[in-house]
């Protein structure tokens, strides 16, 4: 450790030299950040050339969000220098790299759900008319030419919490690609778009490049980075492993580079061939469902030992689907059936007890930023370990098993749960639910913001779940996912079923032409 | 790892653990100024019998300060707590016979079942109180005010301005009473904080009480029952509010309108003061000790050093604001440090 962070390798690490804008706009030199004992980032050189898309990719935890907060000032504590335009910099805040045009957009969302939409896109830097009163009718019409420029049609007045998830991330998006800044970080800006939207997104991000401007574009959706991208680096395990013009690289090269070995088996399906098998056991059927809102006449069957995909574009009502079935939403006609009985749930508690675990597609819904990791994962079965007193030696050695099993990263129990990178976070959303087998799990987004290793994990461990008797419901905005995972396929539009696929070759056109 | 290395992450750990314990820390160091403070101006501070004055002094509100830390913990509030501590005090003088110059009308009845139907009377408000929160969703805040109101309205209505001074001699013992010198109401006070404790660290209740209080969508997407922790929270703050309400007017040696007014002020403010979040999740009861121990300190060290009576309202209310902002600061660190 010592002895590499003292020797002086960074001429040799220059960036190429490419393309009309070769002036780097920012660059890092040997930076090393760590927090606590976790080393996030060991002497890390980085530069971002004017004018280019740079692709950053690597496993969950490879320090990917660690080095975009040092550059957005988020983290002002580091090891190393930064150089924007040639000059050091040191920021002690988000707004001092705002000021030096720098903006970040982070993995987890962070707008303000009380406040319009409008206001969410110029927090901070509202337009005033003469004598500093807001200027709502500038504010509320560039709000609206800005978002529609996304291809979106949202009244600027809207309350921001109002919207989707995927709405939001836009909004949210929208708000630092045209708030002016020379270099704009994206940190998973696509987790949560539907294909579509993902489309208009990289119109608006080549536009701007061919302004002028840098983006930093992180995604674990490899196909993705290297379509948008011009040039790609690879971090591994807290150092970087290799910049390269995208051009020269392959989905294949570049997960190599992430995992450090041959990348078979890693491909996520493009295509399947459904063999869904009516003779299994029904558990929960859901008919005619609707909630007064999103959901119209929805039917569905889950059977044991068997994975139900739900296919749909964002604000297509799987999220409401999810919420109604663990009992968070109310039903408002139609009925829910689990072994045969009618049931209705009055709390998300009856709807556990009654065998039901759900994964919401976001996790700060269901986990304790500031509580140690084993207290997440035990929250759901405190009532089966515990009578009345806490066995807390119980619960971390179960933790241990999952950690240990989901390859959660660090492998330590008692870690504060924010400290975690995104991934990890996601992976210990699912554990809480795999120490008792419940009857139905519901999946939303399972996969969305995990590597592409962690993916294959989520994947074994979902279909070991089917495999020992668990009725699982996958809902996901990613074909990919569906298609990997699911034994038959629904797809969802506006709230209703449009769609069902149960036997056959089916492929990712099949799932878009539908939605 | 070079020595700068290890320096360097030690000192960051060292920081991160201060900013973990800033609700802890702070508060203790509050209480080791007051007392050397007090003790360099007043003689008579450090005596035994000012330090069992301190401790009974804090007593009433103690109990009281217990069901509020459940509460606080899971991020609501109750307002009504010094409200339903009178009501029910006066509700159980009014099923205890009280002498012939006193003008109540009354129900007596037998000291046990006296003790028995005034405690109930406390469940069934708190049954309320727990039944709007959750029930019908309105927010604590202004379901406690309402409570508050109505709890007055009992003590208006049963005493109707007069004074009762009877009470069952269980209570009469308890609230007033001493062994080996030692208040009973002390006694009471600290089993049922230890109790408290116990219940909030070793017992799966109080894993709930955390958790809600910590995030509780996680809490409610974990299939964890939240409205029946609230509503339950609710009801325990109501027995310990009727609790302090039955020995405080043992205590005071009365029962009257209005003989609980300062104990919601003092009662929030060494929940507070000690430490235990606004925003619910972190803190506890050793946090309340804490916070109680500054206040009863405060309260008798400003009567010791005779100062200006109403210099010493004001004082109150500075100490209260430097918690508060403390309190709001620690949290914001606390989440901060946690940034993924
Ligand atoms: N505030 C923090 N405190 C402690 N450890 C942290 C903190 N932030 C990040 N880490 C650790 O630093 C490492 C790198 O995390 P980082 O968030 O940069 O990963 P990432 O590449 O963005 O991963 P992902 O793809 O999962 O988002 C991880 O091991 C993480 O646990
Ligand atoms: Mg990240």
């Amino acid at each position: 450790m010592s002895a590499s962070s003292s020797t002086l390798t960074g001429g040799a690490k220059a960036p190429s030299v490419s393309g009309p804008h070769a002036e780097p706009i920012l660059e890092m030199r040997h930076v090393s950040k760590s927090f606590g004992g976790v080393k996030a980032l060991r002497d890390v050189d980085f530069s971002i050339l004017q004018g280019e898309i740079h692709g950053l990719v690597g496993e969950n935890g490879a320090g990917k969000s660690t080095m975009m907060k040092i550059i957005a000032g988020v983290h002002a504590g580091f090891e190393g220098e930064m150089l924007v335009s040639g000059q050091p910099v040191h920021f002690r805040s988000a707004r001092d790299a705002l000021a030096a045009g720098i903006g970040m957009v982070h993995q987890e969302l962070s707008v303000i759900p009380d406040l319009s939409v409008a206001e969410n896109v110029f927090l901070g830097h509202q337009p005033v008319m003469a004598g500093g009163v807001i200027d709502w009718r500038r504010m509320n019409d560039t709000a609206r030419q800005q978002i529609a420029s996304l291809g979106l049609d949202i009244d600027p007045t809207t309350r921001m919490g109002s919207l989707p998830v995927g709405l939001q991330q836009l909004v949210e998006l929208s708000r630092v690609l045209f708030s002016g800044a020379k270099l704009i970080i994206l940190d998973e800006p696509t987790s949560a778009l539907s294909p579509p939207e993902i489309e208009r997104l990289f119109t608006v991000l080549r536009r701007l490049r061919d302004d002028g401007r840098s983006i930093v574009f992180i995604s674990h959706f490899l196909d993705d980075v290297l379509a948008i991208a011009d040039r790609v680096t690879v971090f591994r395990n807290g150092e970087k492993v290799i910049t390269e013009q995208a051009s020269a690289l392959t989905k294949d090269s570049v997960i190599a580079h992430m995992i450090g070995r041959g990348s078979a088996n890693m491909h996520m399906g493009e295509s399947a061939t459904l063999a869904a098998d009516d003779s299994k056991p029904v558990i929960l059927t859901v008919e005619q469902a609707s909630d007064g809102r999103m959901l119209h006449d929805v039917s569905l069957t889950l059977r044991k030992g068997e994975i139900s995909g739900v296919y749909g574009f964002m604000g297509c009502g799987l999220i409401e689907l999810a919420r109604t079935l663990f009992g968070k939403n109310a039903l408002k006609t139609g009925t829910l059936v689990i072994d045969g009985k009618p049931i209705r749930f009055a709390s998300t508690s009856a709807a556990r007890e009654a065998g039901i675990a759900y994964v919401p597609e976001n996790r700060r819904m269901m986990l304790f930023r500031t509580e140690p990791v084993y207290k997440n994962i035990s929250i759901a079965i405190l009532d089966r370990i515990h009578s009345i007193f806490l066995k807390t030696g119980r619960e971390r050695e179960i933790s241990e098993t999952h950690i240990k099993d989901l390859q959660i990263r660090p492998p330590r129990t008692d870690i504060a749960l924010g400290n975690l990178s995104g991934g990890n976070q996601q992976k210990v959303a699912l554990a809480k639910w795999l120490t008792h087998l419940p009857h139905v799990l519901i999946l939303s987004e399972p996969t969305r913001g995990m590597d592409v290793g962690a993916k294959e994990d989520v994947i074994r461990i979902v279909k070991a779940l089917r495999d020992r008797g668990v009725a699982i419901l996958v809902l996901s905005t990613e074909p990919e996912t569906i298609l990997t995972l699911a034994d038959r396929v629904t797809v969802m539009k506006k709230g209703m079923v449009v769609k069902e696929f149960s036997h056959g070759h089916i492929d990712k056109s099949d799932l878009l032409a539908a939605a | 790892m070079t020595l700068a290395d290890s320096t360097k992450s030690q000192k960051s750990s060292l920081k991160q653990l201060l900013s973990d314990q800033m609700r802890n820390i702070a508060p203790i160091f509050t209480l080791i100024i007051l007392v050397l403070f007090f003790a360099v101006q007043s003689p008579v501070f450090f005596s035994v019998a000012n330090l069992l004055n301190i401790l009974s002094n804090a007593s009433i509100t103690g109990i009281i300060a217990v069901g509020l830390t459940f509460v606080i913990l899971t991020g609501e509030i109750d307002l009504s707590v010094a409200a339903l501590a009178n009501a029910i005090g006066i509700t159980m003088a009014f099923f205890t016979i009280q002498p012939d110059y006193v003008n109540i009308a009354t129900i007596p009845l037998p000291g046990l079942i006296c003790i028995v139907l005034t405690l109930a009377s406390a469940l069934a408000l708190g049954a309320v109180t727990a039944f709007g929160v959750t029930k019908i969703g309105i927010p604590s805040f202004i379901m406690t005010l309402a409570m508050m109101q109505i709890a007055n309205g009992v003590s208006a209505l049963l005493v109707r301005g007069q004074i009762a001074y009877t009470f069952p001699d269980l209570i009469t013992l308890l609230g007033a009473g001493k062994i080996f010198g030692l208040r009973w109401s002390i006694i009471v006070c600290s089993l049922l904080l230890l109790f408290a404790h116990l219940v909030l660290t070793y017992t799966r209740f109080g894993r709930y009480v955390f958790m809600v209080g910590g995030n509780r969508e996680a809490a409610e997407y974990s299939g964890v029952n939240v409205k029946m922790i609230i509503g339950a929270v609710m009801i325990i703050s109501a027995m310990c509010s009727g609790l302090a309400g039955m020995l405080g007017v043992a205590y005071f040696g009365s029962a009257q309108q209005n003989g609980f007014d300062d104990f919601l002020l003092t009662a929030i403010s060494a929940v507070v003061v000690g430490g235990t979040s606004l925003f619910g999740g972190r803190g506890g009861i050793g946090n309340t000790i804490i916070g109680l121990l500054v206040l009863g300190v405060l309260n008798n060290g400003l009567d010791l050093i005779q100062i200006d009576s109403f210099l010493k309202i004001l004082i109150r209310g500075l100490i209260l604001l430097a918690a508060l902002v403390i309190n709001v600061y620690a949290q914001k660190l606390k989440e901060g440090g946690a940034e993924g």
